[in-house]
């Protein structure tokens, strides 16, 4: 058996890799983002601090969706229970496949959903009582990071090793 | 489930009874006021911005002296302080206030005055600490600083920069005032940038020195006393204890006047309600003898109001509201319906001539909740957690009850989704018998696991959405019916169900259904007939009817293509509903996650700690992020494709003319 034919669960893992990392990454963008705004917010009146947090907070969920396909596949390629599974090259690479829209969308939505959540911490910031409206803009970004999960999830859990 | 009818109520009174019938109106809160006799020849209108004004000054002198007494003597606060809501007082209490107000307002100006004069003192330390250290580098100086001459000599005192030692300046005057000898130099400090000399010499030499000496950047000190600078530093001292002192005095001063809080607060109020009193007369009109009040009443609580003023002599005239009135907007729903209304309110409440959604919303609202948290554990701590405060604090205010109320009723909703899909804090009982139990337990769920079907779980997503929809969309039909507009209905929302259902009925025997639900369903031949009947009926029937309020016919068709174009909206808000599915598993995924972890460090002692600390730390993070989506979420749902489907809002809400107070709630007299 070649090398070559012995990658699969390395690309089943490079798979978890990228559906962690870069949701993750773009989490990392998008909370920053609104955190500066709220960090402005707060340093003006202190009072909004929890308003502002649970504002800040809306990007972050992109990075547990990536989370949790990385877990599925990893838990599917047995190495988290100990084990490895024997996945084939084809395998390998489906499941490379499934872990991209989750990575990829969750990349970009979350940086933009980090900065619709900033310009939401301004509409807190002007207007308090309109904070549920001001949650709902970030909230419509997140749906696409909800399909990419979708498609992920539903893509990992139907490769049959 | 209902818009309060309102009716407008006119009130005629004698003007004797003015303050009092005001009064009386304002502590029922019933009536927003209205007038409609605005600009009417022959009233007249009291001028009350004044009273008003000073009224308002007060309350906001009160509510100052009340932020500066928690500043210098905070209260001590629990944790839950803004659960117990305003104080309720008796009318007593707050009459006792009033007579005291003079003296109350006294108190208040009093801390201001105080906090006024700590402040003073503080710039005052500033200052003299600058001064000091001002003086840091003539210490040395052991003669008054103003001296500037002896009998014979002229003392120069000053700083200059770039000299390191006495020759420095003696080399300067040798080169440029080579015919003065008698000058004595003496350095009192040298600093990096610059350093402060001592420059004695004959008086009448004194002029061509400075001058010399100035050419090189020297400049007498710009401060100077007539003591010896530690002398000075000594007094300066002794004057910034003494205003430490005063400053003392001052702050115990306030914190011994903090026990009249409660008082100010009341009295506060008591301005407050004054001024919103006064604010209302002056728009009154008036004659002579009689004043005319007039508003918005609940229809069912006119009679109360008809009973309060029935011992006042004043005639009282009750109308229904013309056509085009656009009358204020109060909801009333049943006890469990109302814990929706602030989620209604933050969207919009309902415009003239649409029905109050709250029920069928609320219903909604616990029902999707529940399915995106969707684990037991969580949605008993929920519940439990909402239930503890809705009891320990029955006077909160009514906003926070209604969404305390909501979260409970979801949280329960939450336990039912939780064991219908067995998810007890994910899967810890899987992980907690087998890492220190050894054999692993589980407790099934009641209906299926979503992780290990979640296709399934999708399709049921997905038909809650159709109902979703459904019921909304009806919810307009009925509008249409209610206003006898029977041909939109049967052209804006009996035509979409047909082809709507009728697409159902076809997609459904489908080889497309069938692969995502693994089986495969077959409808008799009739039924498939009947679906491609309601297709085409309603298709055909919308690119007829949906533009026929235009006369071109061209037009009429191409409104009605573009009016089926609307199928892809459907299609989209129906995909929206697998976040009811993506939610779900995020919670359950995450939650195994975090088990997984906390299992990492084994079965002994120190393994059983550990699994505690981050099984408490996780789930309680989990938790949170968790219910924060399902909130935003189910909103979203609520708001974009259930309200898109029939509701737009925008009704203004009812603000009786009443008591509007800030820290205290006055108990009714019986």
């Amino acid at each position: 058996m070649s090398l070559f034919e012995q990658m699969g669960i390395v690309y089943a893992l490079l798979g978890a890799a990228i559906a962690v990392l870069f949701a993750g990454a773009g989490s990392a963008l998008g909370v920053g983002i609104a955190g500066q705004a709220a960090a402005g917010v707060v340093s003006e009146d202190p009072s909004k601090f929890a308003q502002v947090l649970i504002l800040q907070l809306l990007p972050g969920t992109q990075g547990l969706y990536g989370l949790l396909v990385g877990f599925i596949t990893l838990s599917k390629i047995g190495i988290l229970g100990g084990g490895l599974a024997d996945v084939s090259v084809q395998n390998g690479l489906l499941i490379l496949a499934a872990c991209l829209p989750i990575g990829i969308v969750g990349l970009i939505s979350g940086r933009s959903q980090g900065k619709t959540a900033a310009a939401s911490i301004g509409i807190v910031a002007k207007k308090p009582d309109q904070f549920v409206k001001a949650m709902l803009f970030p909230a419509m970004v997140e749906t696409y990071a909800i399909l990419a999960l979708l498609i992920s999830f539903l893509a990992v859990n139907g490769v049959q090793l | 489930m209902a818009v309060l009818q309102m009716q407008r109520v006119s009130i005629c009174a004698m003007k004797k009874n003015r303050k009092a019938v005001l009064e009386r109106i304002q502590s029922l809160g019933l009536m927003e006021i209205s007038d409609i006799l605005e600009g009417d020849a022959g009233f007249a209108h009291m001028d009350t911005a004044n009273a008003r004004a000073s009224f308002e000054k007060a309350a906001a002198q009160a509510d100052r002296a009340l932020e500066l007494l928690d500043v210098y003597a905070p209260e001590k606060k629990s944790l839950f302080a803004s659960l117990e809501g305003k104080a309720l007082i008796d009318a007593k209490v707050m009459g006792e206030m009033a007579s005291k107000r003079d003296a109350l307002q006294r108190t208040a100006s009093r801390i201001q005055a105080l906090d006024k004069q700590i402040a003073e003192k503080r710039a005052e330390i500033l200052k003299l600490e600058n001064g000091i250290e001002s003086l840091v580098p003539w210490m040395e100086l052991d003669i008054p600083m103003n001296l500037t001459q002896t009998k014979t000599a002229a003392v120069i005192l000053g700083t200059m920069s770039g000299v390191g030692a006495v020759d420095d300046v003696y080399q300067v005057l040798a080169q440029d005032a080579p015919d003065i000898e008698k000058v004595d130099v003496t350095l009192i400090s040298a600093g990096k940038d610059m350093a402060c000399l001592v420059v004695c010499c004959m008086k009448q030499d004194a002029e061509a020195v400075e001058g010399v000496l100035r050419t090189h950047g020297f400049a007498r000190p710009s401060q100077v006393w007539p003591k010896s600078p530690a002398e000075v530093k000594e007094d300066l001292l002794g004057e910034i204890e003494r205003h430490k002192e005063e400053m003392e005095t001052a702050r115990q001063e306030i914190v011994s006047l903090a026990e009249h809080r409660r008082d100010l607060r009341i009295v506060a109020d008591y301005y407050r309600v004054r001024a919103d009193k006064y604010q209302v007369l002056g728009t009154l009109p008036q004659s002579e003898r009689t004043f005319f009040i007039s508003g918005y009443v609940p229809a069912r609580q006119v009679g109360r109001l008809e009973e309060a003023l029935k011992i006042y002599d004043c005639v009282i005239d009750v109308e229904e509201l013309k056509e085009d009135e656009e009358a204020p907007v109060l909801l009333k729903n049943s006890k469990f319906a109302s814990s929706g209304e602030g989620i209604l309110e933050s969207f919009g409440l309902p415009h003239k001539g649409e029905i109050d959604p709250t029920t069928i919303m609320t219903v909604f609202y616990v029902f999707l909740f529940g399915m995106m948290l969707s684990d037991a554990a969580y949605g008993a701590i929920m519940a439990a957690a909402c239930g503890w405060a809705l009891l320990k604090f029955p006077r909160m205010g009514e906003g926070m009850r209604k969404s305390l109320q909501l979260f409970f009723w979801c949280g329960l909703s939450t336990l039912v989704w939780g064991v219908l899909f067995g998810g007890y804090f994910g899967d810890v009982v899987n992980v907690v018998s087998r890492t220190f139990f050894g054999h692993e337990v589980s407790i099934p769920a009641l209906w299926f696991v979503p992780l290990e079907d979640p296709m399934k779980l999708l399709m049921y997503s997905l038909g809650i959405g159709i109902v979703h929809l459904f019921v909304g969309f009806g919810i307009k039909g009925y509008m249409s019916l209610r206003d006898k507009k029977y041909m939109d209905f049967v052209c804006d929302t009996l035509l979409w169900y047909f082809l709507l259902i009728g697409l159902l009925l076809m997609l459904i025997p489908s080889s497309i259904f069938a692969s995502i639900a693994g089986t495969t369903i077959v409808f008799p031949p009739a039924l498939n007939f009947l679906a491609k009947a309601l297709a085409i009926v309603g298709a055909v029937g919308i690119l007829l009817m949906s533009g026929r309020a235009n006369k071109n016919f061209a037009l009429r068709i191409a409104l009605g293509l573009y009016d089926l174009y609307n199928i892809s909206g459907w299609l989209s808000d129906l995909l929206s509903y697998s976040r009811l599915l993506a939610l779900g598993l995020a919670t359950g995924v995450i939650a195994q996650v975090i088990n997984q972890m906390a299992s990492m460090f084994g079965s002994g002692v120190i393994g059983a700690i550990l699994f505690i600390v981050v099984f408490v730390f996780g789930h309680a993070v989990n938790m949170a992020i968790n219910m924060l989506g399902a909130y935003v979420h189910t909103n979203r749902l609520q708001y974009v494709e259930f309200f898109g489907k029939f509701y737009e809002g925008g009704g203004r809400a009812f603000a009786p003319f009443k008591e509007n107070t800030k820290y205290t709630s006055i108990k009714e007299e019986l």
